[in-house]
């Protein structure tokens, strides 16, 4: 269960914890989150929603060990991730989150295959375990015949499923998605939120999704509102299906 | 290596610029080749000169002549081991442009002096047997089709009239960047058949020391035992002979040096040039390889290899040209021998190596310290 008042269980997954950030923007300072308190359970689907520069994408990459935040503390499965060092969090983003980006971010010179292979290089598998793990998960997103195309020859809602099997293929700890469905067409956002579900209630994953498309946020657990700095639950959770 | 497939991807990515560039380092690995081996063709004397060997000529200067008599004088020096002599002679083949060496030489004593240059028994036993006999480098007889039984007409330029010689014997270098273009006759038919002055005169001594460590003493010893006659001589260690030679043609290596530098900066500016606006293209790309967890030293690296792998294949590329445009060059400066040893050829790609990882450097550092959210936002 998704709870935002800092009275969460020890049994959460992610427990954020009087999360502040500020940005200095010439003399003026921007106070973007302002003690923030969040527990997210293992196989929640959280979807976080507020207007532009409410802090949404602040959030995730703080959640993410990609910025560090003025002060509060996040823990993810027992790691105190705002107390790491860079090098440390480099190692611990590999190991524990997967990213799914609004415009894909595939490398172009390299196939679907090499662009899902690439965090496995950072592990020590062998090239034949690398290829199993990559086609398994490009089968899981449909993709499986089109392992060896170049991301030019692929449609949008194609590549952000390869950028799905390359967020998948470490079998990260958690899931963060930056409007995954932003820059799709509807039938392609469908297709992605159906796949991003099946990952949630199949696969046990746990996602966290900035997203401003309604009917993306529909399929989440639980929709949290970013407003002033402070995430707000919406009135009804919804079921986890 | 596991990311080999991405550096070539990477290198593909914009085919013409990476072509430019390789290409950029291949004109100037060649150029850089071309420098070595006309470097070699000026100072090969000194690259091979022997560490037992004095060069003993005239103080005055090296037209000027020495007794006969001093080949006795200097046998009877201290560690001095063997002597022989040999004179200029300064003729033409056929044509004024067909220039190159021609020494009369002491027949007894010359052969044993140069080991470095193999000729047959039979060859040099027939050259002995023939006092118009003569002997030329594998060079000189390739540049004019000689063959062993020819007669060779050279006129002479500062002894008068046509010299006809037999060739008995061709000659080999045991190292490849060996002289082969010179043309020795005897010393005795120089004597017999030049005008009076020239008898009783050898051009210089070149002396064979039993100890190399004792070369600089016997030298000094050497002009000791000649001051104050009318003939007084410089001795040097055959090295420092062959080095002054080739100082008297110009600066030749401060001019290398000075190309080669020019060359090399620019080429470092053009390559880091190109190594910053791959990098800045690739902003994102690289702002996604981190959030996946590539550590800072592997984004440093992966730049780096690929500043690596232009330079390199450009670099291998310019020095396999050069190696195989030199023999041409012999061909166009006959008398020079442009040889590219493979050390050089190696210190090359080495070189070229060298000026892509620094020029990668800047790109690749900046790569490295790229924050991922800014440059995430930029995408």
């Amino acid at each position: 269960m998704v709870r935002v008042d800092g009275n969460g269980n020890g049994t959460s997954l992610i427990r954020v914890r009087n999360l502040d950030k500020k940005y200095q923007r010439g003399s003026e300072e921007i106070h973007v989150l302002q003690g923030l308190n969040l527990d997210v359970e293992q196989g929640d689907f959280v979807a976080f929603m507020g207007p532009s520069g409410s802090g949404k994408t602040t959030l995730l990459n703080l959640l993410g060990g990609l910025d560090v935040p003025t002060s509060g503390s996040i823990t993810v499965a027992g790691d105190e991730v705002t107390a790491m060092s860079a090098k440390k969090l480099t190692g611990w983003r590999a190991r524990h989150v997967g990213f799914i980006f609004q415009m894909y971010n595939l490398i172009p010179v390299l196939t679907a295959f090499g662009n899902v292979e690439l965090p496995l290089l950072l592990t020590r598998l062998s090239k034949a375990q690398r290829r199993k793990h990559v086609e398994t998960v490009l089968d899981l997103v449909g993709l499986a015949d089109r392992m060896h195309h170049y991301p030019r020859q692929l449609s949008g809602g194609q590549e952000q499923r390869v950028a799905i099997a390359r967020a998948i293929v470490t079998d990260p700890t958690f899931l963060l998605a930056d409007e995954p469905t932003g820059d799709l067409d509807r039938r392609s956002a469908d297709e992605i939120m159906e796949l991003i579900g099946r990952l949630v209630h199949e696969h046990g994953k746990t996602v966290l999704m900035v997203t401003h498309d309604p009917r993306a946020a529909d399929r989440a657990h639980a929709v949290l509102h970013l407003d002033k700095g402070v995430l707000v639950e919406s009135a009804g959770e919804a079921p986890r299906r | 290596m596991k990311h080999l497939h991405l550096l070539f991807a990477n290198l593909k990515r914009k085919k013409i610029r990476t072509t430019l560039t390789i290409g950029s380092f291949a004109v100037a690995l060649f150029l850089y080749g071309l420098l070595v081996a006309i470097h070699g063709a000026f100072y090969q004397g000194v690259e091979l000169a022997g560490a037992d060997r004095l060069v003993v000529i005239n103080r005055v200067s090296l037209i000027q002549p020495l007794p006969i008599s001093y080949r006795d004088r200097l046998l009877q020096l201290d560690g001095v081991e063997a002597v022989t002599h040999a004179n200029w002679f300064g003729g033409v083949y056929q044509d004024e442009k067909n220039f190159f060496p021609q020494f009369a030489v002491d027949k007894d004593t010359y052969r044993q002096m140069f080991p470095e240059y193999a000729i047959t028994d039979e060859g040099w036993n027939a050259f002995l047997a023939d006092r118009e006999g003569c002997v030329a480098g594998a060079a000189l007889a390739e540049r004019f089709g000689w063959e062993v039984g020819d007669r060779i007409p050279i006129r002479g330029t500062i002894f008068p009239g046509t010299w006809e010689f037999n060739l008995r014997a061709i000659f080999t270098g045991t190292r490849p960047q060996d002289d082969t273009s010179q043309f020795w006759f005897r010393y005795d038919y120089l004597e017999e058949r030049g005008p009076e002055w020239v008898k009783g005169l050898a051009g210089w001594y070149t002396v064979r020391v039993a100890d190399p460590d004792r070369a600089a003493e016997i030298a000094k010893a050497v002009d000791r035992g000649f001051a104050n006659s009318a003939w007084e001589t410089k001795t040097e260690p055959e090295k420092a002979f062959a080095a002054s030679f080739a100082k008297q043609m110009g600066n030749i290596e401060f001019l290398i040096m000075t190309i080669g530098t020019v060359v090399f900066f620019t080429l470092l500016l053009v390559t880091g040039n190109t190594m910053a606006i791959a990098v800045r293209e690739r902003t994102g790309e690289l702002a996604v390889l981190k959030t996946l967890g590539y550590p800072d030293l592997s984004i440093l690296t992966l730049v780096l290899a690929e500043s690596a792998l232009i330079a390199v294949q450009g670099g291998v590329l310019g020095v396999l040209a050069a190696k195989a445009i030199s023999p041409g060059l012999a061909k166009a400066l006959p008398g020079f021998s442009f040889y590219l040893p493979p050390a050089d050829l190696v210190r090359g790609v080495g070189l070229a190596l060298a000026v892509g990882l620094v020029a990668g450097l800047l790109p690749a550092l900046s790569a490295m310290r790229l924050r991922v959210v800014d440059a995430l936002r930029r995408v």
